[in-house]
């Protein structure tokens, strides 16, 4: 019992990591309904704006929380100022262009800042300095869940609550809402289609570097190539959950974290990428759509 | 008018090369070492990206005025016109010559340049078969496929373990590889037929993901990592080759093989299938009430690419003669369908010129070293931004009926 | 209009770039003719040392050291000269760790004349090149293919290379967790690459062969995961008292570090991938005790001191994964063509085979299988975050 628990934990804590970068990722998605690749470049950008603030807050001596929370915050804007950047070049020119040339555009992207990170950098990992400082009250407890993993899964439900909010809510989530829903309908009714895609892009880049930076100070290290990674399972997980639905999302994330732990610690780490696939294609066969996604009967 | 347009370009190249160069400021400029906690300030690279950035978008803006003002022409001149190099390539008289013109290059193609050059066109001519392939599965009938990769690892893995454990040579590998690659396609389609769009998408790249996976763990049966090296290079009639022959060999059956497809994709595209999959990739539901056999239109689209894929896979392994899994990654397939869709989904040619521009491209750009895929990444959303159609549009086929003879 | 217009330039650039690629190397091929026949009236001026491997993609953090020690060899031995009146050239060529790249790679190093190549930098992408550069005639010598067979097997003559293979790798992590560490039962981890495999089977053949250990686990990981508490929670309800890791150091600082955190403290012995600066870097205080098997490269070898610096100096960073043993490859290469007076392939293999050089992996030359002999290997531990010598 207690190493099912133990393995439950853990599929929650790497479900939640999944979860967290698959919010970013589900928003574009479900907007613009492009298959973003560059966003797991976004993530690894976040992560290295985060690494290099903290980096100059630490050699001037500043306390570690304080440099956590100024970190994320610079991380955040430049991630979404990216963001909106690689919008504006890859993405806004191909508005109305058949829909497979955008992510062409997004892979040309993603090798892109890839190589450029590589090379303005380092192709060798970097250590993250662990910002997220280790609480009393959770040393008993360590050995199921550190203060990093609580941290990554309060973020994630957190996020996921806010931005369900605020598309909710807002005037700018209404306009988001309705542009998902049929683009040239919204635009005719007044939306302001360009901003309102630019904010979500800056929106879900955010997010993306509150998940580089945490996850970075979790695992302890970064490179330029751990975009690639993230962003497959981001999709996987986007996907899982249904295209476009923030809970799906986290759902979706954490579906995926949990099969894995389960397959690793029962039958083989071999093999848990398999297992993982394996419950995506079975879902979609049972669940055309996603775990939360809307089935809608096809209009003739 | 000109002056001011210029002008008002330079402006605002000039804010967006400042942009630029706020935006690279913290990576190009600052490298910190948390451990040591140093930091090292790089201020020369600012300057660099500031003027690089600013050359940059001065050629973005010009090529986005061309591009919009040919947008504009397009949209007064009323629907679409066809540009003058196509008519013109579409005149038989002009294009039977140079189509005999290209065959005669390409045959003589190995005695004039040297084997390097030959090494890099048969990994040409592998992907355009490739991306001819994966283009009746995407551009054809529209489905999605992000795990391409797959069938041609089949193809690989079935040559290279026939050939280790039963010495089987090449030439008796080939089809079988074919057989092997549309099973596996079928074999993939089925779970797959409700699925659309992007869900399609991910269970291929699934897919794709399973194949690598198992290749990499089942080391019993594939050796895993560790890969299978010594695969005999194809022979004629028991004669075997040095390398230098082979290579030569192995051009000139990848040349028929090429010619081959093309014929094969450029009459299946007309047929009563091709017509079939087309209507698919249309509309699915309209097609169905057609009464076209959805489930069979879906399923040859998918075992004729996969068939492709796995037989390029056995070229590939004899002519690599090693292969392991890492051959067989995502990015594998993503390439194989940028270059369906930068070539220009659904056109032959296109899909020809768009594997000789993502396959050349990076090897004559080694002179660039480090910085050669920085140039291809930067190339592939150029491209794509400028010709989002593809470098050549596919056109269709326009039946003309004389009423008046009726 | 537009469309021919981009039609026209789009051609003009792909034939100037056959041209330039095609008529650039035609030039070559005529200047090396030239050179050749030119030889005996007057040294050409250029050696070119091909440095082939991953330059770009995700592997190269574990390649692009290489071509930086090359870079540094070369303009030591510049400033010095030049070997044999000729000055040193650096031609990279970029494999992404692909094979068809590999090749191609070889190909294009075969077509420029290049006779001595540091390289590859995955054993994978090095067994597919071989046969080409065999053919050729062309000297390699890797600095971190490790696949036991490249050498052992005897197919390949001309290659070399001064890191120890996957055998004696493992089988010394596992003779030192048996003999010195007496541990009883093992559990082996590896990152199903072609290295960390390689190295985590033959460890388990020598637990196997030894009989006084049970391998509890041996399971392969994800590279790149964020994750691996399923692992290390498997590892601890193994009851296994050492964690032997095969790979590199990015998963190896991962799991130690998630292993600490977990409670699961027992011996974590690793191989000359891990054998890094940056593990310890990246794993903090949990790299702590950790052993590693690795060539000896002292403290104060003088060389290895001498080449760091130069490294810091040009680079303005520390050096990266094997670069000691690329220093000692590109060293070892450029002093056998310095010493066989020629390029000639079959002076150059004596020369190596024979000639004793000072590098940083230890004072080398290399044995009838193309390894290098005299470079002698150890197990470090981790002590007050530095790698120590233990035996």
């Amino acid at each position: 019992m207690e190493y099912f628990l133990q393995l439950f934990l853990g599929g929650l804590s790497r479900g939640s990591i999944y979860a967290l970068i698959a919010l970013g990722y589900t928003m574009v998605y479900g907007i613009i309904e492009l298959i973003n690749f560059a966003h797991g470049e976004i993530y690894m950008i976040g992560a290295f704006m985060g690494l290099i603030v903290a980096g100059v807050l630490t050699a001037m001596g500043w306390p570690t929380l304080s440099i956590l929370v100024i970190a994320l915050i610079i991380a955040v804007l430049y991630s979404a100022a990216y963001g909106y950047t690689v919008e504006k070049i890859a993405y806004k020119p191909l508005r109305g262009a058949p829909r497979l040339a955008p992510l062409i555009s997004a892979i040309g992207m993603s090798i892109l800042l890839q190589n450029y990170v590589m090379l303005a950098q380092t192709p060798d990992f970097l250590p993250f300095p662990r910002l997220i400082p280790d609480l009393e009250f959770m040393g008993p407890y360590a050995n199921f869940l550190a203060t990093s993993d609580l941290f990554i899964i309060i973020t994630s439900i957190s996020v996921m609550v806010a931005l369900t909010m605020f598309i909710k809510f807002t005037r700018m989530g209404k306009a988001m809402r309705a542009t998902a829903q049929n683009r040239k309908m919204a635009m005719l009714v007044g939306v302001n289609v360009d901003q309102v895609i630019s904010v979500t892009f800056m929106v879900g880049s955010g997010l993306a570097a509150v998940g580089g930076v945490l996850i970075a100070s979790h695992i302890g290290q970064i490179n330029f190539a751990i975009g690639f990674l993230a962003g497959i399972k981001a999709f996987t997980a986007a996907v899982l959950g249904g295209i476009g639905s923030i809970p799906g999302a986290v759902l979706g994330g954490l579906v995926l974290g949990w099969t894995e732990s389960f397959a690793a610690g029962y039958i083989s780490s071999d093999y848990e990428d398999v297992f993982a696939f394996c419950l995506l294609v079975l879902i979609l066969i049972f669940r055309p759509a996603g775990l939360l996604g809307k089935q809608r009967s096809q209009k003739v | 008018m000109a002056v001011a347009n210029l002008l008002g370009n330079l402006k605002k190249s000039a804010i967006a090369a400042l942009w630029l160069a706020f935006l690279t400021l913290p990576v190009m400029v600052i490298r910190v070492d948390t451990v040591e906690k140093t930091v090292t300030w790089r201020w020369m690279h600012l300057a660099y990206m500031l003027v690089g950035s600013f050359v940059l978008a001065v050629a973005w803006h010009f090529l986005m005025d061309r591009r919009d003002r040919g947008a504009a022409n397009r949209d007064s001149g009323g629907g679409e016109t066809q540009s003058a190099l196509s008519l013109w390539l579409e005149n038989p008289s002009v294009m039977r010559p140079l189509m005999a013109f290209g065959l005669l290059v390409a045959v003589a193609f190995p005695w004039v340049f040297s084997m390097y050059q030959t090494n890099i066109l048969i990994s040409a001519l592998i992907y355009v078969v490739l991306g001819l392939g994966l283009n009746i599965t995407v551009g054809l009938a529209g489905l999605l496929d992000l795990g391409y990769v797959a069938f041609y690892a089949v193809g690989a893995y079935a040559y290279a373990l026939l050939n280790h454990h039963f010495q089987l040579g090449f030439w008796t590998v080939l089809p079988l590889g074919a057989i092997l690659g549309a099973f596996f396609g079928i074999l993939l389609g089925f779970p797959v037929l409700r699925l659309r769009g992007d869900y399609l998408a991910i269970v291929t790249l699934g897919f794709g993901q399973i194949v690598r996976l198992v290749l990499e763990n089942w080391s019993a049966f594939s050796n895993g990592p560790a890969g299978i090296s010594n695969i005999s290079r194809p022979g004629l009639f028991g004669v075997t080759y040095g390398v230098d022959q082979a290579t030569t060999y192995i051009y000139y059956i990848m040349l028929a093989l090429v010619v081959l497809t093309i014929f094969v994709t450029a009459r299946l595209k007309d047929s009563r299938i091709g017509r079939a999959w087309l209507a698919l990739r249309e509309d699915e539901i309209a097609c169905q009430a057609m009464g076209i056999d959805n489930t069979r239109a879906k399923l040859m689209a998918f075992a004729l690419g996969a068939t492709l894929a796995s037989l390029m896979g056995v070229v590939f392994a004899a002519k690599t003669t090693y292969i392991n899994p890492a051959s067989f990654t995502f990015m594998e397939s993503a390439m194989i369908l940028a270059i369906v869709v930068l070539g220009g989904m659904g056109s032959v040619l296109g899909v020809i010129l768009g594997a000789f521009l993502l396959i050349l491209l990076p090897e004559y750009m080694r002179a660039f070293s480090e910085y050669r895929m920085l140039i291809f990444g930067a190339t592939m959303i150029l491209v794509m931004v400028f010709r989002p159609q593809g470098l050549i549009r596919a056109k269709r086929k326009v039946y003309k009926i004389n009423t008046e003879a009726a | 209009m537009k469309s021919r217009w981009f039609l026209t330039v789009l051609g003009v650039a792909m034939a100037g770039l056959m041209a330039v690629g095609c008529g650039g190397e035609k030039k070559e091929e005529k200047k090396a003719d030239a050179a050749a026949n030119a030889t005996a009236a007057a040294p050409a001026k250029k050696l070119v040392l091909g440095v082939a491997g991953a330059h770009s993609g995700d592997i190269a953090s574990y390649g692009l050291p290489t071509l930086n020690a090359a870079k540094l060899v070369a303009k030591e031995l510049n400033a010095k000269g030049g070997v044999n009146g000729m000055q040193v050239e650096v031609l990279a060529m970029d494999d992404q760790c692909k094979p068809e790249l590999a090749t191609n790679a070889a190909t294009k190093l075969v077509s420029e004349k290049v006779a001595i190549v540091v390289g590859h930098t995955c054993s994978g992408p090095t067994k597919a090149a071989l046969p080409i550069y065999k053919d050729a005639k062309v000297v390699v010598m890797s600095p971190s293919a490790t696949s036991t067979e490249l050498t052992q097997v005897g197919n390949y003559p001309n290659f070399f290379r001064t890191i120890s293979y996957d055998l004696i790798q493992g089988k010394a992590a596992a003779e030192f967790a048996m003999s010195e560490l007496k541990v009883k039962k093992v559990a082996i981890i590896h990152d199903k690459g072609d290295y960390g495999k390689g190295f985590a089977e033959s460890a388990q053949k020598t637990f196997a062969d030894g009989k006084t250990v049970t391998v509890a686990l041996f399971e392969g990981i994800t590279t790149g995961g964020v994750d691996y508490s399923a692992v290390v929670q498997k590892i601890k309800a193994s009851g296994a008292d050492c964690v032997l890791y095969g790979g590199y150091y990015p998963e190896a600082s991962k799991i130690i570090t998630q292993m600490h955190k977990k409670g699961v403290k027992i011996h974590f012995i690793s191989d000359d991938g891990v054998k890094d600066d940056t593990f310890i870097k990246t794993a903090g205080v949990d790299a702590e005790g950790a052993y590693a098997t690795g060539p000896q490269v002292l403290a104060d070898n003088e060389v290895f001191k001498k080449a760091a610096a130069d490294h810091e100096k040009e680079f303005g960073s520390k050096p990266g994964a094997f670069f000691p043993q690329a220093y000692a490859a590109a060293q070892a290469l450029l002093n056998a063509v310095a010493k066989a007076g020629s390029t000639d392939y079959d002076k150059v293999v004596a020369a190596l085979h024979s000639e004793l050089i000072e590098t940083p992996v230890g004072k080398i030359k290399f044995d009838a299988k193309g390894d290098a002999e005299g470079a002698s290997f150890s197990v470090y531990q981790v002590k007050n975050g530095k790698y120590e010598l233990v035996k």
